[in-house]
């Protein structure tokens, strides 16, 4: 797109000379300016674990011509909006941006012209070490590739050990796995929970948290293989949504919205028993629930073992970049198997690159009573489905989970939810 | 009510300027020979100078080039942006893609919005449920104040305080005392035996509680704003109403209030501007989700616009509801002063 709109290009290219130059000029302070320093500066969102683990400083160390400027925003959403806007400028975007892997389909789609493609720089030779599905999602219909996987979100269920058995259900994740066959078996163990659970404790967190696992275990979602709206006449959709309605007429969640504080203080007070897991989400726990869970917790597969994925990311180059080659060599490092593991190490967040897979399969966590999460998360990512992402993603994903909370806390009637929800995209995505 | 109050400013003022600027510029029109201008200059030396056209063109222009910085920067930064974003409400413009023209879509999809109704309907319900309270309290609290009693100066200043904390530290403290499981306004009810209530995701009760929060931050504004207002009021008034033994009900009511009344027109004006724009205490109270609860029971306009532009990243949808909004407000305000102007002729 920038080719045919040389007049953006040109001003595009103008600033961010002028930017290197500034950034440069900021540098030469304790390096001599001719050596040709370069500061690369990396935008990211949540928490990717590079600055938690030290890599931008060893890398500094590795190639110290490289001075790495590092910032980022807490919610992906404030993130990715001003992303947006840098990008329709044409200025200010970063040399190294995160891509939340719910854009990616968007990006890959609609943006492509704006970022740079992998395949043609040094980092090309890692593409084949991803799982099949993980690098699929960010190359575009002419082979781009527009971003390079940082982690992904393989998925099982944690449960809280002390709680499972006080409800005399066991607290074995074997057993408990084997227990599990469906998603059935999954509502009709929660109702065996709630007939002797201790007071003030649901079965899972929410409806949507139903919802948003048991899709993770599916290939299309809202949208089919050619880019058509699916999301109304997709049976999976309809039976998450019917799942988790059920889950909440029959009270057996705690009625936390995710990512509420009330949510976040669930996992101290016992709120919940079980919730759907992402590895990623092995760090919030340790966060929220604080010392007081340790050895409290522990995490099992999926009903009947299916694998789920849940999360994850890229990392890309804007074309704007005036050190492209550079910005590459970085991520071709970060994302390397070494470093992956480093940061899983570190924050939990589980590596893309299966060449990482080996070295992790051995980590196991106290936190998580002795749990080997390295092969547990392995397996769930190798079993994994490619999942179909889309532009309106997070407009249905969004209102599906509003349309739950409808039933949850406002007693709508699922039937009803489900219209309202029917007519309201409809009017939104006309 | 919200901080966004300084959006409407400009509007009565953007009418004053212009005539102030005429009328100071009158006296210049006056023929040299005047004798405002001769005075001074006509003793010494050279009469019809270059100095002299300078100084006359300087007279004529000077007004001109005060007012002109307001007028630059309310082009940059006021007019500007309001015709561009009609001009983005004409398209079909999402964050990330190139903007299309499709004319009027955008509003016929905005007034067939279930929604948007909602959204309207909800900011009216919230707006009266906050407003009508804190001016009536605003008054009350002023007239108590308005007696000389002692350290009146600690009673003024702590009216100002909850104006003072910002909208997102006042309404995270508050989204935890309206807490479901261990919030503090359950537990006083609870001494009174009503069980825990769930007041986000209730219909009333989360506009309740976000009406409470705005009452708390701006009732002492307002009250401030009447203090001084009475203040203005003769004291003779008063005695006056006393001689003729009036109780202080009496005085309120036939002293006060009469002379209140460009005063309360001024809050009525800005509260209901404010309440159009209520955006961040409902945002921050639902986590900064900005659905507005479950059932959008909570999803004021203001919510609205920021759902389409910066949830869905629908810049042109939002650019239409910020275009609704902005003429409903004029509306509002042309209602609000034709009504005052017509129960002030219809007293006289």
């Amino acid at each position: 797109m920038h080719l045919r709109r040389p007049a953006t290009a040109l001003a595009a290219a103008t600033i961010c000379t002028a930017l290197s130059v500034t950034a440069c000029g900021g540098g030469s302070d304790d390096s001599a300016a001719a050596s040709g320093a370069t500061t690369l500066t990396v935008s990211l969102f949540g928490t990717f674990g590079y600055q938690e683990a030290g890599l931008f400083d060893k890398y500094h160390q590795l190639h110290p011509d490289i001075t790495i400027k590092y910032d980022s925003t807490q919610q992906e959403k404030n993130y990715w909006t001003a992303l947006q806007t840098k990008l329709a400028s044409g200025r200010g975007a970063s040399d190294v941006q995160g891509i939340e892997v719910g854009r990616i389909t968007d990006v890959v789609a609609n943006q492509a012209g704006k970022w740079v493609d992998l395949k043609k720089t040094s980092a090309s030779g890692q593409i084949a070490d991803y799982p099949e599905w993980k690098e699929a999602a960010a190359t575009t219909k002419d082979g781009k590739v527009v971003g390079l996987g940082t982690d992904i979100g393989p998925t099982g269920i944690c449960y809280r050990t002390d709680l499972l058995k006080q409800a005399g259900l066991p607290d074995d994740p074997q057993q408990l796995a084997a227990k599990m066959t469906s998603w059935d078996d999954y509502i009709a163990l929660g109702q065996q929970f709630k007939a002797k659970a201790p007071k003030g404790t649901a079965w899972t967190d929410s409806a949507g948290g139903i919802y948003n696992v048991v899709m993770s275990t599916e290939k299309e979602i809202f949208y089919d293989a050619d880019g058509k709206l699916i999301w109304d006449t997709n049976p999976a959709v309809k039976h998450a949504f019917d799942l988790g309605a059920q889950a909440a007429q029959q009270g057996l969640t705690a009625k936390l919205g995710q990512f509420t504080p009330e949510w976040d203080q669930g996992f101290s007070t016992g709120s919940f028993a079980t919730i759907a897991c992402p590895s990623w989400m092995i760090g919030y726990i340790k966060g929220k629930a604080g010392d007081a869970g340790s050895g409290k917790w522990n995490v099992t597969t999926l009903p009947g073992g299916v694998g789920g994925n849940w999360g994850g990311a890229y990392l890309g180059i804007p074309a704007s970049s005036k050190h492209q080659k550079q910005a590459a060599e970085l991520i071709a490092w970060l994302t390397a198997p070494e470093q992956q593991a480093t940061v899983f190490a570190k924050v939990g967040n589980f590596p893309s690159n299966t060449k990482a897979f080996p070295l992790v399969a051995d980590t196991k966590d106290d936190y998580f009573s002795g749990a080997a999460i390295g092969k547990v998360f392995g397996d769930i990512a190798k079993a994994a489905p490619t999942q179909i992402h889309g532009k309106d993603d997070g407009v249905i994903g969004n209102q599906i989970g509003t349309a739950l909370q409808s039933v949850e806390s406002n007693n709508v009637a699922p039937d009803k939810a489900w219209n309202t929800l029917r007519d309201q995209l409809k009017n939104q995505l006309g | 009510m919200v901080s966004h109050r300084t959006t409407a400013g400009p509007a009565p003022e953007v009418a004053a300027l212009p005539a102030v600027a005429a009328s100071s510029a009158g006296p210049a029109v006056t023929p040299p020979g005047s004798s405002t201008s001769r005075s001074p200059s006509s003793a010494p030396l050279p009469p019809r100078g270059w100095r002299h056209r300078l100084f006359h063109v300087e007279r004529r222009a000077a007004p001109y080039a005060y007012v002109a910085p307001f007028f630059l920067v309310f082009g940059a930064f006021g007019l500007f942006p309001l015709v561009y974003t009609a001009w983005i409400s004409l398209h079909d413009y999402q964050l990330g893609s190139d903007m299309s023209w499709i004319g009027l879509d955008n509003y016929r999809w905005l007034f067939t919005n279930p929604l948007f109704y909602n959204a309207l309907w909800t900011t009216f319900t919230i707006g009266v449920i906050s407003t009508v309270p804190q001016l009536l309290l605003a008054l009350g609290l002023a007239h108590l104040l308005n007696y000389s009693m002692r350290v009146r100066t600690f009673f003024r200043v702590s009216m100002i305080m909850p104006y003072a904390t910002s909208v997102a530290a006042s309404t995270l403290v508050f989204a935890q005392l309206f807490g479901r499981d261990n919030g503090f306004a359950n537990w006083i009810l609870s001494w009174f035996g009503i069980g825990a209530i769930d007041w986000r995701n209730g219909n009333w009760t989360a506009q309740i509680a976000i009406s409470i929060i705005v009452t708390w931050r701006w009732t002492g504004y307002n009250a401030l704003i009447y203090l001084a207002g009475m203040q203005s009021i003769s004291q003779d008034l008063y005695e006056a109403a006393a001689i003729d033994g009036a109780s202080r009900w009496q005085q309120f009511r036939h002293v006060t209030l009469p002379g209140l009344r460009p005063t309360i027109l001024f809050t009525i004006v800005v509260s209901t501007i404010g309440a159009t724009q209520l955006f961040g205490e409902p945002l921050l109270f639902g986590n900064g989700v900005p659905d507005g609860g479950a059932v959008h029971q909570y999803q004021t306009i203001g919510l609205f616009m920021y759902q389409q532009g910066w949830q869905y990243l629908q810049l042109g949808k939002a650019a239409s509801v910020a275009w609704v909004t902005f003429l409903l407000i004029v509306v509002l305000v042309l209602v609000n002063t034709t009504l005052a102007r017509w129960r002030t002729r219809s007293e006289r």
